[in-house]
C-alpha cells in the first residue's frame, strides 16, 4: 500500500477521533431541536449552550457574542454585507487588504458594484500590511475595516492588535477573518477591540460546514439567513447541536501552552525542510517570511524551475497531498492573488510555488518522507530535462 | 508474469468510450495507470458551458469507478499556437487542412507525452485505433487497426518511431462494438456516450459560422471553367474540393446532374463549379506533396520509387500508386494507378505498404497528366 501524508491542512484537518465521538454521542443521544419547547429540545439547548460559552471564551467573548453559520464563507459574508447594508448612512468607504480569502473579495467586489468605494491595502513581501497606508486610506467615511488575522497562503500574520487600537476611536467597524489563526494564535477580542470575527471547525480538527461569527453587542445587523428565530434572531436555521458540541470540544482542548507547541512543532518542520533542500543543492526560496509572529502551519516555497502542477501531481502520485493553489478551469491553477501581490504578477514565484500545510497530527517522518520525495522527483524532472 | 505494476501508463483521457475503456483495460493488466485530460480549446459559452468541464466530469466518474488517480493539463496555449495557427493559415491559402495529423504530432504525442514523462510515465496510452509493433531489430511499424472502420493510422502518420516507442493503443487489435461491450460490463457510466465527430474544437457547431468568426470571408463568383456565372459563393474558405452541398444551385442544362465545386482561384477570388459526380475536372492521374515524414528510419530502405498504396482522405479506401520521391525524401510525386476523384490540397497523403504506414506528408497540387488541376 502506497504511503499516504497529508500536509494540506490549510486546506482542511483530519477530524479529532475525540470530536468524533462526541458527535457520534450527540447525534445518538441528543438530537432534538434546540428551540423546541419540551424536555427533548431542552436537552438540545443545554447542549448547544454548553458549547457556546466554552467558544466564547477561548476569544474572550460574551456567550451572546457567538452566532453559529455554516463556516468562514457565511461569516465572512454576513460580516461584510450586513454592516455595509446596516451602516452606509455613515459613510461607503471600506478598506480591506489584497490578500484576503475569496469568501472577502467577492463580497467586497459586489459592494463595489452598488457604489461603494473599497480600498485594497498593498501588502510587503512578507504578506504584512503597512499601517501608515492603512491610517492614510482611513477617512470619516470608512465604515467597515475587514482584514485577516493570518493568510492562508503563506502564513502571514496582520498587525491586528495595532489596528484594533487604531480604530478603537474611529466610527469603523473592524471584522477580521480568523479562520486560519483560530487554532494556532491566542485571541481575544477586547484586547484587540475586534468588533466581529469569524472562524471555521474544519480548520482545527472539528466537523466541516461550521462556524461561527463574533459580534460584538454593540454591532447591529438583522439576519443574513431569514427563517426563524435561531441564533436570537441572528441566524435562522436549526442548529446543529451535534457537530457543534464537537466544535466545542475541539476548542476546550485548544489551550495557549498547546497553541505554542504545535506552533513550534511547525517551526521545526519548517527547518526540517530548509536543511533538508539545502543540503541536497534543490533550488528553493521562501514565500513570505520566516518571522516568529506567523501562523507557522503553512509553509510555501519557490521551487525555482519547476511547475506547480506537475510538482503537485508528482506528489500526489507519491501519496503526499500538498497545494498548488485552485483549480480555475480544468487544467490550469488560478493565479495566487496573494503572490502576486506580494511579488508582482510577473514572478516566476506565481507558476513554481507549492504551498506545504502542517497539523496536529503531522510527525517528522511524513516531513522526512516528504523530502525524499521531493528530492527523487526533482532529481527525474532534472535528468529528464538534460 | 510481468509485474506491470512498476510501469506507469499516462492515459490520455477523454471522457469518451475508448479511452476510458484503454484504462479499464491497462488497470486490469495491473499496470501502475494514471488517467490525465487534455483540455486544448475552451469553448466556455454565456451561460458558463464547457464541452471540456462536462468531459472532464465524465473522467472523474470513470476513473473513481477503475480506481485509478486522475489529473487535467492544459495545453490550450500550445495547440492556438502549434495547431489552430497552422489550420487557420490554411484556410487563407484555400486549402482545406487536417488539423487532427497535426495535432497527434504536436501536442498528443509531443506535448502531451513531455507533460506524462515528467509524470514518471514509461508510456502514454490513447484510445487510437491503430497498432505499434516493434520488430525483432528494434524498429517500430505503425499498423492498421483490426478494425478497419475505425482505423486511425491516417491521423498517425506523421509520428516518428521515437514517439510510437512511449505510445501503446491497446484497442488496435479491438472492434469498436467489443469496446463498448467492456464498457457495459465494466459498468462505466460513458459506455452509450456518442463518439464525438467532425474537428475536435468544432463539435456539432455550424462550420461556416465557426470559421467566419476568425477569418473574414470574401464573397465572389461562382462559374463554369468556361465562364458562365452560376451565381455566389460565400468565401473560397468555406468550399472543398469535390463537395456537393451548400451551393445553392440546382441540376439544369446538361442531364439534370447536381453540380459539385471542381475548383477555386485564389487570386480571381472565384469558385469553379461543374455538373456530375464523375466530372473530368475532379479527376486526377498524379499528385504531388511535401514535408514527407517516414514513420521509421527503414522507410528510405525502400528507395525512391516505389509502388505502394496511398490515402487522400480519412476513411477513403487506399488505392494503388507509383511514387517518386525528390533527392532528400522531403517532397513526393504520386502516380495513381487509376484516376482517383477529388484530391484535396491540405488534406494528408499517407502511404501504406499491406498493413504497414509507412509515413505521409501534406498534398500541395493534383495533375491530370501533366495539366495542374485548379485547386487553389
Amino acid at each position: 500500500m502506497m504511503k499516504e501524508v497529508y500536509l494540506d491542512n490549510a486546506a482542511t484537518t483530519p477530524t479529532d477521533p475525540k470530536v468524533v465521538e462526541v458527535i457520534a454521542d450527540n447525534l445518538t443521544n441528543n438530537w432534538g431541536n434546540a428551540s423546541s419547547l419540551h424536555g427533548v429540545g431542552r436537552k438540545a439547548r443545554a447542549s448547544l449552550e454548553n458549547s457556546r460559552s466554552i467558544i466564547a471564551k477561548s476569544i474572550n467573548a460574551d456567550d451572546e457574542e457567538i452566532i453559529f453559520t455554516s463556516g468562514g464563507t457565511e461569516s465572512n459574508n454576513t460580516a461584510i454585507l450586513k454592516v455595509a447594508d446596516r451602516y452606509q448612512k455613515f459613510g461607503k468607504h471600506i478598506i480591506t487588504t489584497k490578500i484576503e480569502h475569496p469568501s472577502v473579495l467577492r463580497p467586497m467586489e459586489k459592494l463595489e458594484k452598488d457604489g461603494f468605494t473599497v480600498t485594497y491595502l498593498d501588502v510587503n513581501e512578507d504578506g504584512v500590511i503597512d499601517l501608515d497606508q492603512f491610517k492614510q486610506a482611513l477617512d470619516d467615511e470608512t465604515i467597515l475595516v475587514s482584514i485577516m488575522t493570518g493568510n492562508n497562503e503563506v502564513g502571514s500574520h496582520m498587525p491586528i492588535h495595532e489596528i484594533g487600537e487604531i480604530l478603537k476611536d474611529h466610527q469603523a467597524i473592524f471584522h477580521t477573518d480568523a479562520v486560519q489563526a483560530y487554532g494556532l494564535l491566542d485571541i481575544d477580542v477586547k484586547r484587540d477591540h475586534i468588533d466581529l470575527l469569524s472562524t471555521s471547525a474544519h480548520k482545527l480538527n472539528g466537523p466541516k460546514m461550521l462556524g461561527f461569527l463574533y459580534k460584538n453587542s454593540d454591532v447591529n445587523f438583522d439576519s443574513f439567513v431569514l427563517g426563524g428565530e435561531q441564533e436570537d434572531k441572528r441566524r435562522a436555521g436549526t442548529e446543529n447541536v451535534a457537530n457543534i458540541a464537537g466544535f466545542a470540544s475541539a476548542v476546550e482542548r485548544l489551550t495557549t501552552e498547546s497553541k505554542t507547541e504545535l506552533q513550534e512543532k511547525y517551526v521545526g518542520f519548517k527547518h526540517q525542510i530548509i536543511d533538508f533542500l539545502n543540503d541536497n543543492q534543490i533550488d528553493f526560496d521562501i514565500n513570505g517570511s520566516m518571522s516568529d509572529d506567523n501562523l507557522q502551519h503553512v509553509f510555501n516555497i519557490w521551487l525555482k524551475g519547476h511547475s506547480t502542477y506537475v510538482m503537485q501531481t508528482n506528489l500526489d502520485l507519491a501519496g503526499i497531498a500538498i497545494s498548488g493553489g485552485s483549480a480555475c478551469t480544468a487544467g490550469s491553477l488560478e493565479p495566487s492573488h496573494v503572490l502576486i501581490a506580494m511579488y508582482g504578477e510577473d514572478s516566476p514565484r506565481i507558476s513554481e510555488s507549492i504551498r506545504i500545510s502542517f497539523g496536529k497530527y503531522t510527525t517528522s517522518d511524513d516531513i522526512s518522507y516528504l523530502c525524499n520525495q521531493l528530492k527523487e522527483i526533482v532529481d527525474r524532472l532534472n535528468s529528464q530535462e538534460a | 508474469m510481468n509485474d506491470n505494476s512498476k510501469t506507469r501508463v499516462v492515459v490520455g483521457m477523454s471522457g469518451g468510450v475508448d479511452s476510458s475503456v484503454v484504462a479499464y483495460l491497462l488497470k486490469k493488466q495491473g499496470y501502475d495507470v494514471v488517467g490525465v485530460f487534455m483540455k486544448n480549446w475552451d469553448d466556455t459559452d454565456e451561460n458558463g458551458y464547457c464541452t471540456a468541464t462536462e468531459d472532464y466530469k465524465d473522467v472523474a466518474k470513470v476513473a473513481a469507478k477503475i480506481g485509478i488517480p486522475y489529473y487535467s493539463v492544459n495545453f490550450e496555449k500550445e495547440y492556438w499556437d502549434r495547431v489552430f495557427t497552422y489550420f487557420l493559415d490554411e484556410y487563407k491559402k484555400g486549402r482545406t487542412p487536417n488539423p487532427d495529423v497535426i495535432c497527434n504530432n504536436e501536442i498528443k504525442f509531443k506535448a502531451f507525452l513531455d507533460y506524462a514523462i515528467s509524470l514518471g510515465a514509461d508510456y502514454v496510452a490513447t484510445g487510437h485505433y491503430a497498432q505499434a509493433e516493434r520488430d525483432a531489430d528494434g524498429h517500430q511499424h505503425l499498423l492498421r487497426a483490426v478494425d478497419d472502420n475505425k482505423d486511425q493510422t491516417y491521423f498517425l502518420s506523421q509520428l516518428s518511431a521515437d514517439q510510437l516507442d512511449r505510445v501503446m493503443f491497446p484497442l488496435g487489435g479491438m472492434r469498436k462494438p467489443e469496446v463498448r461491450a467492456i464498457a457495459h460490463e465494466a459498468g462505466l457510466a460513458v459506455a452509450d456516450k456518442k463518439d464525438s465527430v467532425g474537428i475536435c474544437f468544432i463539435g456539432e457547431k455550424n462550420f461556416r459560422e465557426f470559421l467566419g468568426t476568425y477569418l473574414p470571408a470574401k464573397s465572389g463568383k461562382m462559374m463554369t471553367v468556361d465562364g458562365e456565372v452560376k451565381g455566389e459563393h460565400a468565401g473560397l474558405m468555406y468550399y472543398t474540393i469535390g463537395q456537393r452541398r451548400g451551393l445553392g444551385i440546382g441540376g439544369g442544362s446538361k442531364n439534370n446532374e447536381p453540380w459539385f465545386v471542381i475548383g477555386k482561384d485564389l487570386s480571381k477570388n472565384i469558385l469553379y463549379v461543374g455538373q456530375g459526380f464523375e466530372n473530368p475536372h475532379l479527376y486526377a492521374t498524379d499528385l504531388k506533396a511535401s514535408d514527407m515524414h517516414f514513420v521509421n528510419s527503414i522507410g528510405s530502405n525502400r528507395g525512391h520509387n516505389f509502388k505502394c498504396t496511398a490515402k487522400f482522405r480519412y476513411r477513403a479506401q487506399d488505392v494503388p500508386v507509383t511514387v517518386h520521391f525528390n533527392e532528400d525524401f522531403s517532397k513526393i510525386d504520386v502516380h495513381f494507378d487509376e484516376p482517383a476523384r477529388a484530391i484535396t490540397p491540405g488534406q494528408a497523403l499517407v502511404l501504406y505498404d499491406g498493413d504497414e504506414c509507412i509515413g505521409g506528408g501534406i498534398i500541395d497540387a493534383a495533375y491530370s497528366n501533366d495539366r495542374m488541376l485548379q485547386y487553389i
